[in-house]
């Protein structure tokens, strides 16, 4: 966040690509964050939204919540789509068929949409080197169907399809580590970033869209549905998931990790999982063992930081 | 007038594309489709082609990247066969359905399992209702032509529909065979550059495939059928167009010596070529034999097909796929609905033959014909069989 003394709140740009009006639900976090991607992308811009919530809450047909040019075609393929637009405005551009400007490609799609059904598309966008942003809203489930788990469900988490049964206790694998999927495709910029840090946020996208190359922000998006939290909750959950280190913040620039917000000391995860009803089965031995991953994974983060030289 | 060479039909496919100065390729390697994507690259990579050549990871995102291409109004081709069809097939519905015109040719290829690399036509059959303008070439002419003509006519704004040509895997795509090129000019007269009414352009904002509740639903797929049954009038002007520029004038369905053909035989794709042989040697018997070769298979030729068939007392249709436990083949069971309100129609006879390029002789349209009139005899429309079992 280094530019954070001039972002007072009242210099954030009025202009609103996602516009009032869509059926998100009440303290959609996913819905908050797309539309602080809008402001910090501005105008020109085209949106490429993967099927999901975002897709259907704003645009039912004949409204549209939308005030930049925006498509959806499929599920798992709004990084495929995102490369035929960037493809094309550059052949365009290039056969002097269009005046050449600078046009911002951006993909949206869910933790579903990306990490399970949609990762061979954004694995190949991303390796084929694309001048586009991807921004996944990870709200850790397959809300839009009805709390199915993904892979980006974090253990533990009870979902309909992972429910919290006498035998087995909700989500039984760890949540995919999508962002370093994305990293490691050596693209010049990846970041996670969460609405709660709004200003953060926009600052990321501004620096993922204005990259040469393809750029992945990965948005922990809390879902009040999903998680069975209260939706006045969202804002602090989403800061909950940072202060325990649940969702660290962090850049990866041209292969330099750097952590955003520096927590000198991780708040325990159980302030995390007493505000969310997926969470309300887990015994203290659950809760042990969630926060010594936990730990050693922000070590891990900061020994990345500290061997890349990204401090 | 172009001058006639003798050309791969892929490498005539592919400078069809090079002719339309198409601005995106998308494709992945698939046999036998992969002569054609190998030679656009080779355009591309020595400036012959001013275009981006995407090399996607999937044929789902080949189709996917075209459709993304489309709607900002670039020109954008994908080309592909059999398991690389169907791994699309999601994205093929949906490129009609926002009515982006996307061309596509389909080396034609039999499915899996077992897997199979050569040429029948139940990889196509699995999209029949797709919604896409289908036309099937006989030669490889035909091929450079229909490209070039699927562009004309997919990107008339009456119609804005993608196209596909289907050309018969090895037999058509690996052959090498007389074409004539058309020189650039025509080209250029006959083909204007793709000005979509509605792209995605941040000075004009647009949103594009928005979730339709059941409210409308119904409307957005009636206007989709019936934009598809509207684009008859504009590929018949488009066929009437690039014959008058290069001579070459083609038809929905085209009739080889049908003058009085008591049987017509009906093929479509490559083998029509071998039926025409056949057709010959039975004309010469004295035989009363004719031949329909179905060049549009979407929007289906009903006025066309009805003016043809209902001259004969029956037709033997050689269908190049399998609807399994259903009708029989696929073009015999929509020859026969066409036919089905005419108050004297023929009899339609139905042979399931060239599976997964399993040679159809002259002799072999011959036997279907014969085995077809002993089974008329009975005066019942016979069973569909499939042709050639060895047993």
């Amino acid at each position: 966040m280094e530019k954070l003394n001039v972002y007072a709140a009242k210099l954030v740009p009025k202009n609103e690509n996602f516009g009032q009006g869509h059926r998100a639900c009440q303290g959609c976090a996913e819905a908050l964050a797309v539309r602080l991607a809008g402001k910090a992308l501005g105008k020109s811009v085209i949106t490429v939204s993967a099927t999901g919530c975002m897709e259907v809450v704003s645009t039912p047909f004949p409204y549209t919540s939308w005030n930049v040019p925006w498509i959806h075609v499929a599920f798992e393929n709004a990084a495929a789509v995102a490369s035929g637009v960037e493809s094309g405005l550059k052949a365009l551009m290039r056969k002097g068929r269009m005046p050449q400007r600078k046009i911002f490609v951006l993909a949206l799609a869910g933790d579903g949409g990306t990490s399970d059904i949609g990762v061979q598309a954004i694995s190949g966008a991303l390796e084929r080197g694309h001048d586009f942003l991807y921004i996944c809203t990870d709200n850790e489930a397959y809300m839009n169907t009805g709390i199915q788990r993904s892979s980006a469900t974090p253990w533990g988490a009870s979902t309909t399809t992972s429910p919290a049964g006498k035998v087995i206790p909700g989500q039984a694998t760890w949540k995919k580590n999508m962002a370093a999927i994305a990293a490691a495709h050596d693209i010049p910029y990846v970041a996670t970033a969460c609405p709660s840090y709004p200003f953060d946020l926009m600052e990321k996208v501004k620096k993922g869209a204005r990259v040469h190359g393809p750029a992945y922000i990965h948005v922990l998006a809390v879902c009040p549905t999903g998680w069975r939290s209260a939706p006045d909750l969202s804002i602090r959950l989403g800061r909950l998931a940072v202060e325990t280190g649940i969702f660290p913040l962090y850049e990866v620039i041209d292969g330099k990790y750097k952590i955003s917000i520096d927590l000198p000391k991780l708040r325990p995860v159980e302030d995390y999982f007493r505000l969310q009803g997926r969470f309300r089965h887990l015994t203290k031995d659950m809760i042990e063992k969630i926060q010594e991953r936990v730990t050693r994974e922000y070590e891990k983060l900061k020994m990345q930081e500290r061997m890349t030289g990204g401090e | 007038m172009g001058k006639r060479v003798g050309m791969e039909v892929s490498i005539a496919a592919s400078e069809a594309v090079r002719l339309a100065n198409v601005d995106v390729i998308a494709a992945y390697p698939i046999t036998p489709q992969t002569h054609i994507v190998e030679h656009l690259s080779e355009f591309v990579n020595n400036g012959e082609l001013d275009a981006e050549f995407v090399p996607v990871e999937s044929e789902h995102s080949a189709m996917s990247v075209c459709t993304g291409c489309a709607a900002v109004g670039a020109r954008s081709f994908t080309c592909t066969s059999s398991q690389g069809l169907i791994l699309m097939s999601e994205i093929v519905y949906c490129t009609a359905a926002m009515r982006l015109p996307v061309v596509m040719v389909l080396a034609n290829r039999s499915l899996s399992n077992p897997i199979s690399i050569w040429n029948d036509h139940t990889d196509v059959m699995s999209i029949r209702d797709c919604g896409w303008i289908q036309y099937f070439a006989e030669n490889g002419q035909d091929v450079l032509d229909h490209v070039l003509i699927s562009y004309r006519v997919g990107e008339d704004r009456d119609v804005m529909l993608p196209v596909i040509v289907n050309m018969d895997g090895f037999s058509l795509s690996h052959v090498v065979e007389p074409v004539e090129l058309v020189d650039q000019e025509t080209v250029d007269k006959f083909l204007p550059p793709y000005k979509p009414s509605v792209v995605l352009d941040p000075t004009h904002p647009v949103t594009m495939g928005a979730i339709v509740l059941p409210s409308c639903y119904t409307e957005t797929k009636k206007a989709q059928d019936e934009a598809v049954k509207a684009s008859m009038p504009i590929i018949l002007k488009g066929w009437q167009e690039f014959g008058d520029l290069t001579g070459r004038y083609y038809h929905p369905i085209e009739e080889y010596r049908t003058e009085g053909a008591e049987v017509l035989l009906v093929t479509m794709g490559g083998i029509s070529e071998t039926a025409m042989w056949a057709v010959d040697q039975m004309r010469e018997k004295g035989r009363s034999v004719g031949l329909l070769k179905m060049r549009l298979w979407r929007p289906f030729p009903f006025e066309e097909f009805r003016k043809a068939a209902l001259k004969a007392r029956m037709l033997v249709v050689v269908d190049r796929a399998i609807s399994y436990g259903g009708p029989g083949g696929p073009v015999a069971s929509e020859l026969r609905s066409a036919l089905y309100n005419e108050p004297k129609r023929p009899i339609v006879a139905n042979f399931i033959a060239g599976l997964a390029s399993r040679d159809v002789a002259p002799f072999d349209f011959i036997e279907m014909v014969d085995r077809a009139e002993g089974a008329c005899k009975k005066g019942t429309e016979p069973e569909y069989e499939i042709y050639g079992v060895r047993e």
